[in-house]
């Protein structure tokens, strides 16, 4: 028995074949890569609905969609870019770097990791099965909000919410799922030597992100239990004509949703708190000032949910409370700017492509979070509130913030993915056009929203049509833009024509990862390395 | 030196054009009451503090990225902490924090003071209208109305010219005096929408079960227009707000001509209406309540909202169908419109869907059988 055991320990490289290898995969490298293919398919998905709302808000009047299908696609792709993307791309990038940078052989719960996963396909396939039918005349898909407030969703909700609910309730477990899995590795499978101090900022990140993801899922799945019950089994927490509380539902959804705004930047913040330093050739700039700003920021996202209600008539010494904390989150989200700022300083440049992606994080993020400081303003909330000014903000930290972390991401570690470079020339172009599109689609987003258009119409007054004219362009430039980096990692995974990665990869790279040969191995760090 | 002469002339072109920009609106405005102008001076400061400090930050880092580059052979220093630095870039912060929250303050704080108001309107959110309610508190009329969209479908489905204020206009505007405190009071019958002027700088959830309030004062006689700000179905883009603010003289004058406009409706709803006329007053009410949802076609909109032409309930027993307009049906968007219109108006909108797109029933409904069926 044991022999046959030392027999498979020797094959290092042992890969299951055949589809059984993704159904039944318990390695963190495979179920890694594939949450990052389906976020990368949940993206043109996303960004599919995306373009069909801007097609509709190029000119003023109706064109192509009726305002019912509009509501419908501003609802799924905020959704799917939340729930689709941004969370399962980090959770893949997770699978595959937290193990190798810690020097871990796995995950520290292989099996629960698979179906984590497998729980995906299913939440989405749900959802999307919604649109479809809506799009079959089958009814309506959920056409209320990615925020879904109650009484919209509950008493007035088409039939498809219950699809939706049980979409959402999938996808929480499959983050917790994660989480909890994330957690147990860090904290048990670290290679000797590897204090918590020592640990790279992506895996301190990662860490912090988890915990914030256990305390908050569950809550969201209150609030979509509590959902379930009022349409279906005569509850009234949500209605006021039963006796419940319509606002409740947004001090629970946000208490939720504030932190997930978070989880969807944390990783980032990490991300960047590699690459930077791997190109400028310098250590990071205060390192324990970025792990203790990290869990500020975390501490600070429990206390200021309510930031995203100031217009629902709270009393005045609430509303002060919420501005004055969030105004606080300026402080260690500032600390990080000027750490990485410092860390640039006096180094020694590059410019590959994850470099220039971190460049733009540093500066895009920057500007959506001033605009998320002018809007704990409260006066000035008044005037911004629920208008285009509001997307624009989100929009500044989630796409420039979140999804160019992402693809910083991707190029600095399909190298050691997939043993290939990647086409360099290809990633500027993809760069580029990316960067400036993105601005082209979202600055005018700023003015509409003060000019005063509300966000979520599908029609507008023609004071509004040229910025909008303008927004529209830059959708299409970067929507297509991101078939660069499909056909750039595709061809990078075939590698035939491109060159071969070395270990290190990159001239400036430190940390275990890039010990390990390029392709990592199937099973990496079986013998634990020791860190000094 | 060509190319820094390039990056000029570039900044000037932009300067010199940004006098064309300046009719697209890129900032917010100041506003016509204390707090629209209060919350335009705060977004000004911390907008400005923003751009300081971005400045900063991003001239060290672009300084960094010409200066610190490895082709120009820098070469990486050792450095990578500094206390007395990182202590210098927590604390500055919390000080301009403070210089924002200080008149951020003072503004909310008279925001929030509803107390002394000339007088008071009740706001009502409704899927896709607005209801406005001057019998509450001091000075209270007795005058209710509500405001629909008035921008006709035609442009909507681009087969007329948009007029300058498309999607702006409604058929029942809110006229108040000029230099009064008017305090509003929010509220809604279905689901939250928010009612937003921003040259009030006014924004307030209407929400089912609750009341908020807010207030405004303006000397600035005018027209002001606004939108729901929160997403409240299928036509939330649909329901906008206009306000006039007249002088003292004209409100009086509108408050009589209400009144008596009230006073010619109630006769009307007992007078006997010939057939004609009803359809021809029915299709004017159908088109300002009805056509959002059933469309002027009477088709509605499939597996969203169902069809009158040639449905069983327009074309079958009268008294089930005025039952449906007058109490509504619960559970789906439609509203109780007994609570909305009066007798006249239900009997003529009832008689036109009995007779329009081919609904040809013949039959003719009075405002006596609405009256008889409430």
């Amino acid at each position: 028995m044991s022999a046959v055991i030392e027999e498979h320990h020797d094959d290092h490289d042992h890969k299951p074949t055949g589809i059984g290898r993704w159904l039944f995969s318990t390695n963190h490298k495979d179920i890694g890569t594939m949450y990052l293919c389906f976020s990368f398919l949940m993206l043109f998905i996303g960004g599919t609905l995306a373009l069909v709302i801007r097609a509709e808000l190029f000119q003023p009047g109706l064109q192509f969609i009726d305002p019912e299908l509009f509501n419908q696609m501003t609802t799924l792709h905020g959704l799917i870019m939340v729930f689709g993307v941004i969370m399962p791309a980090f959770v893949g990038l997770a699978n595959w770097m937290v193990p190798l940078m810690i020097g871990a052989p796995d995950m520290a719960l292989p099996r629960m990791n698979n179906w984590s996963f497998w729980l995906l396909p299913g939440a989405f396939g749900l959802l999307i099965a919604s649109l479809i039918m809506s799009l079959m005349g089958m009814g309506s898909a959920p056409n209320f909000g990615w925020t879904f407030y109650a009484p919209l969703s509950t008493t007035y909700g088409p039939d498809s919410t219950d699809f939706f609910i049980f979409s959402v309730h999938m996808m929480g477990i499959s983050s917790i799922m994660g989480a909890i899995n994330i957690i147990a590795t860090i904290i048990n499978m670290r290679a000797p030597g590897m204090t918590y101090m020592k640990m790279p900022i992506f895996v301190w990140t990662w860490f912090i992100t988890a915990y914030l993801l256990i305390a908050v899922m569950p809550v969201l799945a209150g609030a979509v239990t509590m959902m379930l019950t009022d349409r279906n089994f005569g509850t009234s927490f949500f209605s006021a004509a039963g006796g419940g509380d319509p606002v409740l539902f947004q001090h629970v959804f946000w208490f939720f949703g504030h932190p997930e705004v978070y989880i969807m930047i944390l990783p980032s913040f990490g991300i960047i708190s590699q690459i930077v330093p791997t190109f400028s050739r310098k250590k990071i700039f205060g390192y324990s000032s970025m792990v203790y700003a990290t869990s500020s920021i975390a501490f600070l996202s429990f206390i200021v949910w309510a930031h995203h209600m100031f217009t629902t008539g709270m009393p005045v010494a609430t509303e002060l409370f919420f501005m004055y904390a969030t105004m606080l989150i300026a402080v260690p989200t500032g600390v990080k700017v000027f750490n990485w700022v410092s860390t640039m300083w006096k180094g020694s440049l590059t410019f590959e492509t994850p470099m220039l992606f971190a460049i733009a994080f540093i500066f895009l993020f920057t500007i959506g979070g001033f605009t998320g400081l002018m809007l704990a303003i409260v006066p000035a909330d008044f005037q911004y509130h629920d208008t285009y000014f509001v997307v624009a903000h989100f929009h500044y930290v989630l796409v420039s913030g979140a999804l160019f972390g992402i693809f910083a991401a991707v190029y600095f570690w399909l190298p050691k993915w997939t043993g290939n470079m990647y086409d360099e020339g290809l990633g500027k172009w993809h760069f580029w056009l990316s960067t400036i599109s993105m601005n082209i689609l979202f600055f005018p987003m700023h003015f509409l929203g003060l000019a005063g258009m509300p966000r979520r119409i599908p029609d507008y007054n023609l004071q509004f049509a040229e910025f909008n004219q303008i927004a529209s362009i830059g959708a299409f430039i970067f929507g297509f833009s991101q078939l660069i980096l499909l056909y750039n990692v595709i061809k990078t995974i075939r590698g035939k024509s491109s060159e071969k990665a070395t270990d290190q990869v990159w001239e400036g790279a430190e940390g275990l990862e890039w010990t390990l040969p390029s392709p990592a191995p199937f099973h990496s760090f079986t013998t634990p390395p020791t860190v000094k | 030196m060509s190319a820094a002469i390039r990056v000029a002339s570039f900044i000037g072109l932009m300067l010199v054009s940004m006098q064309s920009w300046a009719e697209y609106h890129l900032n917010l405005r100041p506003g016509v009451t204390s707090f629209s102008q209060g919350a335009y001076d705060i977004h000004t400061l911390v907008m400005w503090i923003c751009v300081v400090i971005g400045i900063v930050v991003f001239g060290a880092m672009i300084y960094s990225i010409v200066m610190h580059r490895k082709s120009r052979g820098a070469v990486a220093a050792k450095f990578d902490d500094n206390l007395t630095i990182e202590i210098v870039w927590t604390v500055i912060p919390f000080i301009i924090l403070g210089f924002m929250a200080v008149p951020a303050t003072k503004v909310l704080l008279a925001m929030e003071d509803v107390s002394d108001s000339d007088m008071s309107i009740k706001v009502t959110g409704y899927q896709w209208k607005w209801h406005y309610d001057y019998n509450v508190g001091e000075n209270a009329q007795d005058i209710s109305f509500f405001s629909n969209l008035a921008t006709p479908m035609e442009e909507i489905h681009n087969k007329a010219t948009k007029e300058k204020n498309y999607l702006l206009e409604v058929d029942n505007r809110i006229v108040v005096p000029a230099n009064k405190k008017i305090r509003l009071l929010f509220t809604s019958n279905d689901v939250i929408h928010a009612w937003w002027i921003p040259a009030f700088g006014v924004k307030q959830d209407a929400i089912p079960g609750y009341i908020n309030d807010a207030w405004f004062k303006t000397d600035k006689i005018g027209t002001y227009r606004g939108q729901c700000a929160e997403l409240c179905g299928t036509n939330h883009g649909f329901m906008p707000i206009v306000v006039d603010v007249v002088s003292e003289a004209d409100y009086e004058k509108w408050v009589a001509s209400k009144k008596e406009s009230a006073a010619a409706a109630e006769a009307s709803s007992n007078k006997t209406w010939t057939k004609a006329e009803l359809i021809e007053h029915g299709k004017a009410v159908y088109a300002t309540n009805c056509v959002a949802c059933h469309q002027a076609s009477g088709e509605g909109i499939p597996n969203v909202f169902p069809a009158l032409k040639g449905s069983a309930i327009a074309t079958g027993d009268v008294s089930k169908h005025i039952d449906i307009v007058v109490h509504g049906k619960t559970g789906t968007a439609m509203q109780a419109f007994g609570a909305q219109l009066n007798d006249a108006d239900l009997a003529a909108l009832v008689t036109y869907e009995r007779n329009a797109w081919g609904n040809d029933t013949g039959d003719a409904v009075q405002p006596a059988d609405i009256k008889a069926a409430r």
